[in-house]
């Protein structure tokens, strides 16, 4: 079987490939990004599968179940949060026939490395009652994600596979196996089992459910949650998920005994496995690497039988990312000390805007524009231009979800607040940016809305955009904002005062207006030179 | 046998690149490897770090627990310093000498070094100065590799294979740039043994 060095997140892809798929689709988010990136550069050497990026993580997955409708097996990545976005065809999809293979690869961020938040997946895939695999080494990420189609295939499900941070940017040595070749065109012939009108939907319902007993089956089954009893230690036992596997495996060999072990990474979670577990120990220590999703199902309500010991009786940090060190002392091994770090005052380096970025031009002319208001409002988004928040600029004053400047604004101005102004980089105003403005508009909200248009995916590696900038202005204008109150600038030092005056003119204007200031991402225009040298 | 290597630096400085190198060539070697790294907004011109472990037996763990570190290997002289509580007692730290000052605050380097080499075995490079004499102060990083490759448990033959097939597609001149600054570096390393 072929050898490969893979992250994480290639590991995936390449499962995925191997596993059959025609399609995959996605959202650029960090630490999903690389899955589809991996396609894409693989899918000219691998065979011939659509891979591509989607304007938001919800047209992803729709685009997804209908490749799955028509019998073929399909891939969809997000991170986290994008799930949030997705959820609406995500949990109804668990009600529908899923034919051809759907498997949802989500990538959590804990620690929040570059995300708003350190929600847990594995909720998710409980909330839409389906199977959740996760991974612990590259290897099982390749496997796994293979597996989650022959399942999803089985239970006529979509299933996911939960990664984080650590193992999607990690890498190790994979050994794949034999591809299997993709599904032919077959559509589905359950007849209702894609409409959800209520009384679809009714009967639907009902049968996921009946099939929660054929999925903890499954569950129970499975090598994947492996429990090891030692008769002989009764003080405690220990269950890991996730990468909590890694850190006490990391740690055993210090243990004067070895505790009975269950490790879950298939959900739903094995109760028999579990109480198995617990009839044997007198404590429960629950390592998992996310929220404390086993631990507070397993602490309920009423008084558990066994004590149990995590994040929740704060035993482990209950926020960021789980370490070999930081599980130490629920293990009840002293910390490690290395060399004292102490004495040298070593400043922080906090990440910020590349020298030469169009957005500190855009900052300076915001900045000026506004320095005659006083109170002011600059509600904001996410991407590398977030990082306007911190000095120098401190231009900014909100970031909240994917396109959530827009509607803030509009907000604000409604209530009566002037100058509202929301700035938004062009893949994020693609994303979830248009509705907002639709409303905006429709609204006669006295807003005005600055688009850094860098004509890139910046902040996650520089990926194309769903428009090319030429159309975003003709997509404003379709949007019904008057054409007068459409500006474009070039946000570069020598026009930051005439772009300071036309941005100024526009707060002034009773209204909807956009400024749409656009100059390349400086790090994708080096790439794109690097390619084009090489070619 | 285990080798962990936390490999530090500034987001755009090429740390990833250091990473990929060496991973390749021990695993070339016959090593097992994992690598762990950091995407997304950090690297940003923030403070960048990476996980390199290199081992004989199976790795559980991506991330190196403190005092476990065998290596610091580091592109800028004070990112190495945050690390320091990951370093073993007897393990070496590797840095380069060139401060990257993009924040306001940047200590005066003389103190830097000078906590720099008060510890028990670093190694500080001149790593811009021995690029540019290798043909291009991009090559720095490979300079690092060079220097760190008189401690790494890897031979130079693999991790010079490993740095030409990763840089092949960038041209015969860039792999040639790569090799000179590897065995300045190294030469470097050896010279202050």
């Amino acid at each position: 079987m072929p050898e490969m060095v893979l992250l994480g997140d290639e590991a995936l892809a390449m499962g995925a490939i191997d596993a059959g798929i025609s399609a995959a689709y996605a959202y650029p988010g960090t630490p999903s990004s690389e899955i589809m990136e991996y396609l894409q550069a693989c899918a000219p050497r691998y065979g011939d599968f659509v891979a591509e990026w989607c304007s938001n993580e919800k047209t992803a997955y729709e685009a997804a179940v209908g490749v799955s409708l028509v019998g073929r097996r399909v891939l969809v990545s997000m991170k986290h949060v994008g799930l949030n976005v997705a959820a609406d065809p995500f949990i109804n999809s668990a009600l529908l026939a899923i034919h051809g293979g759907l498997v949802l690869a989500v990538a959590d961020d804990p620690g929040m490395h570059s995300s708003q938040n350190e929600q847990d997946s594995r909720f998710y895939a409980d909330f839409a009652r389906i199977i959740c695999l996760e991974p612990r080494t590259q290897e099982e990420v390749y496997t796994m994600t293979r597996e989650a189609f022959d399942l999803s295939e089985t239970y006529h499900i979509p299933v996911m596979v939960r990664l984080t941070t650590r193992i999607a940017h990690s890498r190790a040595v994979v050994q794949t196996g034999q591809r299997r070749a993709q599904n032919p065109v077959n559509k589905s012939t359950e007849k209702a089992g894609w409409m959800l009108l209520p009384a679809t939907a009714r009967k639907l319902w009902a049968e996921l459910l009946s099939a929660q007993g054929r999925f903890l089956e499954y569950a129970e089954s499975s090598p994947h949650n492996n429990l090891e009893l030692n008769e002989e230690f009764t003080d405690f036992g220990v269950i890991t998920a996730g990468l909590g596997w890694n850190y006490y495996m990391e740690n055993r060999d210090e243990l004067p005994v070895k505790p009975s072990h269950l490790h879950i990474s298939a959900y739903p979670m094995p109760v028999n496995k579990i109480r198995q577990l617990a009839e044997h120990v007198e404590r429960i220590v629950v390592i998992e690497e996310g929220f404390s999703f086993v631990e507070r199902a397993l602490l309920g309500v009423l008084p558990p039988s066994v004590k149990i010991s995590g994040k929740e009786d704060g035993s482990l940090p209950r926020t960021g990312e789980l370490t070999p060190d930081n599980v130490r002392g629920i293990l009840g091994l002293e910390p490690k000390k290395g060399i004292d770090g102490s004495g040298a005052e070593i400043p922080v380096r906090p990440p910020q805007l590349c020298a030469g970025c169009p957005h500190r031009d855009s900052y300076d002319a915001l900045n000026q524009a506004l320095a005659a208001f006083e109170p002011k409002l600059v509600t904001s988004d996410i991407g590398c231009y977030t990082l306007g928040y911190l000095p120098p600029y401190q231009a900014i004053e909100t970031c909240l979800c994917m396109g959530a400047s827009v509607g803030m604004a509009r907000g604000a101005a409604q209530a009566g607040f002037h100058p509202a102004v929301a700035v938004i980089g062009d893949s994020t105003f693609l994303h979830s940016g248009i509705t907002p403005l639709v409303d905006a508009v429709a609204s006669g909200a006295n807003m005005t809305l600055l688009i850094l248009d860098n004509s890139t995916t910046a902040m996650t590696g520089g990926q194309r955009t769903i428009l090319t900038s030429s159309r975003l202005e003709k997509l404003v204008h379709g949007l019904g904002v008057d054409p007068d109150h459409v500006k474009l600038i070039v946000p570069l030092k020598k026009h930051t005062e005439e772009n300071a005056r036309i941005i100024r003119g526009e707060i002034e204007h009773q209204g909807v207006s956009v400024i749409i200031a656009l100059r390349d991402c400086i790090q994708t225009l080096k790439q794109r030179k690097k390619k084009e040298a090489v070619q | 046998m285990k080798y962990d290597v936390i490999l530090a630096g500034v987001g755009g400085q090429g740390v990833l690149s250091v990473a990929a190198v060496i991973a390749l060539g021990a695993k070339n070697s016959g090593l097992q490897v994992r690598q762990s790294e950091v995407h997304g907004m950090a690297q940003r011109g923030g403070a960048v770090q990476a996980h390199l472990r290199l081992s004989d037996r199976r790795i559980v763990s991506d991330l190196i627990g403190k005092a476990s570190a065998d290596m610091i290997l580091s592109m800028e002289p004070i990112e190495c310093l945050r690390y320091l509580e990951y370093l073993q007692p007897d393990g070496v730290l590797i840095t380069s000498c060139d401060p990257v000052k993009n924040i306001p605050n940047y200590p005066d380097p003389e103190g830097i070094y000078e906590r720099i080499r008060s510890l028990p075995a670093s190694r500080l490079i001149q790593a811009a100065d021995l690029a540019q004499g290798a043909g291009s102060a991009r090559s720095t990083n490979m300079v690092m590799v060079g220097a760190a490759s008189a401690y790494l448990p890897v031979e130079e033959k693999h991790l010079l294979a490993a740095m030409e097939e990763l840089f092949s597609g960038k041209g015969g001149k860039v792999v040639q740039v790569n090799r000179k600054a590897f065995q300045a570096g190294k030469d470097t390393a050896v010279s202050v043994l």
